[in-house]
C-alpha cells in the first residue's frame, strides 16, 4: 500500500513537473554569449524569493536552438513563456502585447521606446519585451601582436583597406595563420556594406536588389579570402546560413584583428585573461562612412503563454532600472535602458583593464552608425537578406560562383523568401 | 531436482501467472474471432498493433509530408498554408542542364543531389572493399582475434555527433593530424578547407564509423562457408587468390549484396557525421541531400518547409527504388537457395 502511494505521488510529481502551464510557472528560454546566464539566474532567484507564488525556470540552451528550434515551436503555437531572441522583427507576430498587463507602460515607452519597433509588427504600439543589451558590430585588435610586429594600430578614420593591410603585415611578421576574421553571418558584413554605400531597403519597404555598396565590400572580402588575409575557416568551411564566430581564432592569438561586436567583450575578457592586450576599434571606414550595425538580444514575452500576468510581473522586475544596471555591470553589456544609459556611472565588474576602454570605444562608435544601418534592426526582411548574403558570398569565396552569379542568386533567394511569406 | 531449480521454477511460475491469466481471459473472444473471420482475421488481429504504430509514425507523416510539399507559406499548420499544387516540385526540377547545378533554379538542391550521388558511389564501393578485407583478416588466425573484432566494431556504437567531433578535432587546420605532420617536418594540409580533401574526409569518416557493422555481416558469411571446401583446395595446392575468387567470393555473395544494399540506403541518407564534420563546406562541396532538406526545412534564415517537403519526397522515391532492388535481390537469393 505504501509503495502504491509512493508510486502515485511520484507520478503526480512527474505530471506536475512536466506541465509548463501551471499557474505561477514561467519558463524562460535563454542563451548566453558569456556569463549572462549565471547573472540572470542569480537575479531570478532573488525575484522568486520576493514572489514565492511565481516559479521561474531558466532553460539555458545553445544559440542554435533559439535560431532553429524556437521559430518552429512558435509557428505551431507553442514555446516558452519568455525567450531571449535576436530575430526580433520577423517573429514579432508571436510576441505578447504586455501593455494592458503592465502597471506602468509609460515607464517602458520612456526607457525602451527607441528599440520597441525592433520587436513589434509594423504600425503597432505593443510592448512585447525589452533589449537585454544593445550591441554594435565592430572590430577588436590584439595590441600585443601589433606592438611585437612594430606596426602602428590604424586610427579612427582608417579604412577597411588600411586595417587589413596593417593586420596582414602583423600576420606576416608574427607568422600567424591569417590577418583577420569576420564572423560568418550576413548581419556582420552588413555594417561594412553600408559603410560602402549599401542600402538593403527599397522604396516600397521591400528588399532592394544588391547594390554597388554591397558589391564593393563583398568583392574586397572575397579578394582578401582568396589571398589568405581573411582566414578561410569561418566563411568557406561551411555551407548555407550556418553561423560561425571567429572569436576562438582571436582568443588563441591566431589573428591580430577580429570583426564581431560588443557582445563578445565578456567572452574575450574571460578567455583571454592577461594573455595579451586587446581593445575595440569601432568599425573601419568605407566610402560612405564608418558604420557598424546596431542590434542586440531582447527578452520577449510569448503570446502563447498560459500565465500572461505572471510573465508581465517577471518582465517588470527584469526591466527595472536597478536590475538592468546590475545586469549590465556584471555582464559587461551596453544597457538599452535610456534612464540607465543617461544616468551613467556604470561600474563594470571586472578587473580586466582591457574592458573599460573597449566598452567606451563601442559607445563612441555608436554615433557613427549610418541611417541605412540604423533602419535594419526594425526591418522585417533583414534576416532574409542576411541569409542570402552569407550563403552566396561563401560560395563565391569557395570558387563555386562568380560574383555576378552570386548577385543574381542573392536577389532570387530574397525574392523567393518574400513570395513564400506573402 | 535441486532446491535451486525448484525455487527458480516457482519464481518463473509467479512471474508468468499474470500473463497466463491475461491470455486465458483473451482465449474465448479470440476463439470467437477466429470462428468469425477465419485464419486471415487472426493474422489481421495480431498485425493490428504493429500496423497502428506504423500508420501513426510512418504512414500519416508520409502523407502529411506529401500534402506539405504542395503548399507554401511560413505557417506550420496546414490551415495556415496556401495550396500551390506542384509548384514546389516544378521549382526543384526547373533546370536548363541537370548536370550543371548552376543552371538550376534551386542550384543548392542539385548541388546536393550531385554530391550525394558521387558520395554514394564512392562510399559504397570503398565500404564493401574495406569491410571485406577487414572481415577476411579478422576471420584468419591472428593473435587477439576477439579483441580486434571488438576494436573494429566499436565505432558503430558511437553517436554520429561524437564521430563527427572526434574527426573534426583530428582534421581541422590546427588538429591532431596537422600537428603530427608538422612535428614530422611535413607541411600541414587544409583537410576540411580543400574541396576534394573535405569530400574524401566525409567518405573516410563514414566508412570508419559504419564498417564494423558490415564487417560483422561478412564475417558471419565467411564463418558459414564449409571448412572442407578450403581443405580440399589446400590439398589441391590452389593459390590463395584463386581460393578467394573461386570459393570465398561466390559463397559470400549473398552477404555482400546485403552489405551493398544496406550501405547504399544508409549512404543516401548521409547527414549527421558529415554535418558535424564539415557543415556542408567548403562552399557546398559536402552539402548532401539530407542536409539540404534539414536546412531548407528548419535551419536556414531562408526557411521554406514546402520546398523541403518536396525535396524529401524526391529523396524518398530514390530510397523506395533502392529498397525494391534490395527486396528483389533478397527474393532471387531465396529462390536460388531453394533450387
Amino acid at each position: 500500500m505504501k509503495s502504491t502511494k509512493t508510486i502515485l505521488a511520484a507520478l503526480t510529481a512527474t505530471l506536475l513537473a512536466s506541465s509548463s502551464a501551471l499557474a505561477g510557472d514561467v519558463r524562460i528560454m535563454w542563451y548566453s554569449d558569456g556569463v549572462e546566464g549565471e547573472v540572470m539566474q542569480d537575479m531570478l532567484d532573488r525575484f522568486m524569493k520576493a514572489n514565492p507564488d511565481i516559479n521561474v525556470t531558466l532553460d539555458n540552451v545553445a544559440y542554435k536552438v533559439i535560431q532553429e528550434q524556437l521559430p518552429i515551436q512558435l509557428a505551431s503555437g507553442q514555446g516558452p513563456d519568455i525567450a531571449r531572441v535576436t530575430n526580433l522583427k520577423e517573429l514579432a507576430g508571436n510576441w505578447l502585447d504586455m501593455r494592458p498587463l503592465l502597471s506602468d507602460p509609460a515607464y517602458w515607452d520612456a526607457n525602451f521606446g527607441d528599440t520597441m519597433d525592433w520587436m513589434r509588427p509594423d504600425g503597432s504600439n505593443a510592448i512585447t519585451g525589452f533589449m537585454t543589451q544593445l550591441t554594435l558590430t565592430g572590430g577588436f585588435v590584439n595590441k600585443t601582436l601589433f606592438e611585437q610586429a612594430g606596426i602602428e594600430i590604424p586610427g579612427d578614420d582608417a579604412t577597411w583597406d588600411d586595417w587589413v593591410d596593417a593586420a596582414a603585415k602583423v600576420a606576416e611578421s608574427q607568422q600567424l595563420a591569417g590577418a583577420f576574421v569576420i564572423d560568418r553571418s550576413g548581419h556582420r558584413i552588413s555594417g561594412p556594406n553600408v559603410s560602402y554605400g549599401a542600402n538593403y531597403i527599397g522604396k516600397d519597404g521591400l528588399p532592394a536588389p544588391v547594390d554597388e555598396g554591397t558589391k564593393a565590400f563583398v568583392t574586397k572580402l572575397v579578394d582578401w579570402t582568396a589571398d589568405g588575409k581573411m582566414l578561410r575557416d569561418t566563411w568557406v568551411a561551411a555551407a548555407g546560413t550556418t553561423y560561425r564566430a571567429g572569436a576562438d581564432e582571436f582568443i588563441n592569438a591566431q589573428i591580430p584583428y577580429y570583426y564581431s561586436g560588443s557582445w563578445q567583450v565578456a567572452n574575450l575578457s574571460t578567455k583571454i585573461g592577461d594573455a595579451f592586450d586587446w581593445v575595440a576599434t569601432g568599425s573601419p571606414c568605407g566610402t560612405a562612412g564608418c558604420s557598424g550595425l546596431k542590434g542586440g538580444a531582447a527578452l520577449v514575452a510569448i503570446k502563447y503563454t498560459k500565465n500572461p500576468e505572471d510573465v508581465a510581473k517577471v518582465m517588470e522586475y527584469l526591466s527595472s532600472a536597478e536590475v538592468v544596471k546590475e545586469f549590465s555591470e556584471r555582464t559587461l553589456f551596453l544597457p538599452a535602458h535610456k534612464g540607465v544609459g543617461e544616468a551613467g556611472g556604470l561600474q563594470w565588474q571586472t578587473d580586466d583593464k582591457n574592458v573599460g576602454p573597449t566598452l567606451d570605444k563601442f559607445v563612441a562608435a555608436s554615433g557613427k552608425v549610418l541611417p541605412a544601418a540604423n533602419a535594419l534592426p526594425a526591418w522585417k526582411w533583414a534576416s532574409a537578406y542576411y541569409g542570402a548574403l552569407v550563403t552566396r558570398v561563401s560560395q563565391v569565396m569557395a570558387g563555386e560562383l562568380t560574383p555576378d552569379e552570386a548577385w543574381t542568386k542573392i536577389d532570387q533567394d530574397i525574392a523567393d523568401k518574400v513570395a513564400e511569406a506573402q | 531436482m535441486s532446491s535451486g531449480n525448484a525455487t527458480r521454477n516457482r519464481i518463473g511460475a509467479a512471474v508468468a501467472a499474470p500473463v497466463t491469466f491475461a491470455a486465458s481471459l483473451l482465449n474465448r473472444p479470440l476463439k470467437a474471432w477466429q470462428k468469425l473471420t477465419g485464419n486471415n482475421g487472426m493474422a489481421a488481429f495480431f498485425l493490428a498493433p504493429n500496423m497502428a504504430i506504423f500508420g501513426v509514425f510512418v504512414l500519416v507523416p508520409l502523407v502529411m509530408n506529401f500534402v506539405y510539399s504542395m503548399t507554401s507559406g511560413s505557417g506550420v499548420f496546414l490551415g495556415d498554408r496556401n495550396f500551390v499544387g506542384a509548384d514546389q516540385y516544378q521549382r526543384l526540377l526547373d533546370c536548363s542542364n541537370y548536370l550543371n547545378p548552376r543552371t538550376c533554379r534551386e542550384d543548392l538542391f542539385w548541388t546536393a543531389v550531385h554530391n550525394t550521388v558521387l558520395f554514394v558511389i564512392l562510399q559504397v564501393a570503398f565500404m564493401a572493399v574495406v569491410s571485406m578485407i577487414t572481415a577476411l583478416i579478422l576471420n584468419g588466425r591472428i593473435p587477439a582475434r576477439g579483441f580486434w573484432r571488438a576494436v573494429f566494431f566499436f565505432p558503430v556504437l558511437l553517436s554520429p555527433v561524437v564521430v563527427g567531433l572526434i574527426w573534426k578535432w583530428i582534421l581541422q587546420r590546427q588538429g591532431l593530424l596537422n600537428f603530427a605532420l608538422f612535428e614530422s617536418g611535413l607541411d600541414p594540409v587544409d583537410w576540411l578547407l580543400n574541396r576534394d580533401w573535405a569530400f574524401a574526409a566525409t567518405i573516410a569518416v563514414s566508412i570508419w564509423a559504419h564498417m564494423g557493422f558490415y564487417t560483422l555481416i561478412l564475417l558471419a558469411g565467411l564463418q558459414a562457408i564449409p571448412r572442407d571446401l578450403y581443405e580440399a583446395a589446400e590439398m589441391d595446392g590452389t593459390r590463395p587468390a584463386r581460393v578467394f575468387w573461386r570459393i570465398t567470393l561466390p559463397l559470400l555473395m549473398p552477404n555482400l549484396l546485403v552489405v551493398i544494399v544496406l550501405s547504399l540506403i544508409r549512404a543516401v541518407q548521409i547527414f549527421d557525421e558529415a554535418y558535424v564534420l564539415t557543415g556542408g563546406g567548403p562552399g557546398t562541396s559536402t552539402l548532401y541531400l539530407t542536409q539540404y532538406i534539414y536546412e531548407v526545412g528548419f535551419a536556414s534564415l531562408l526557411r521554406n518547409p514546402g520546398l523541403a517537403a518536396a525535396a524529401s519526397i524526391v529523396m524518398g522515391l530514390v530510397l523506395a527504388v533502392l529498397t525494391l532492388v534490395q527486396l528483389r535481390m533478397g527474393r532471387k537469393g531465396e529462390e536460388k537457395g531453394k533450387r
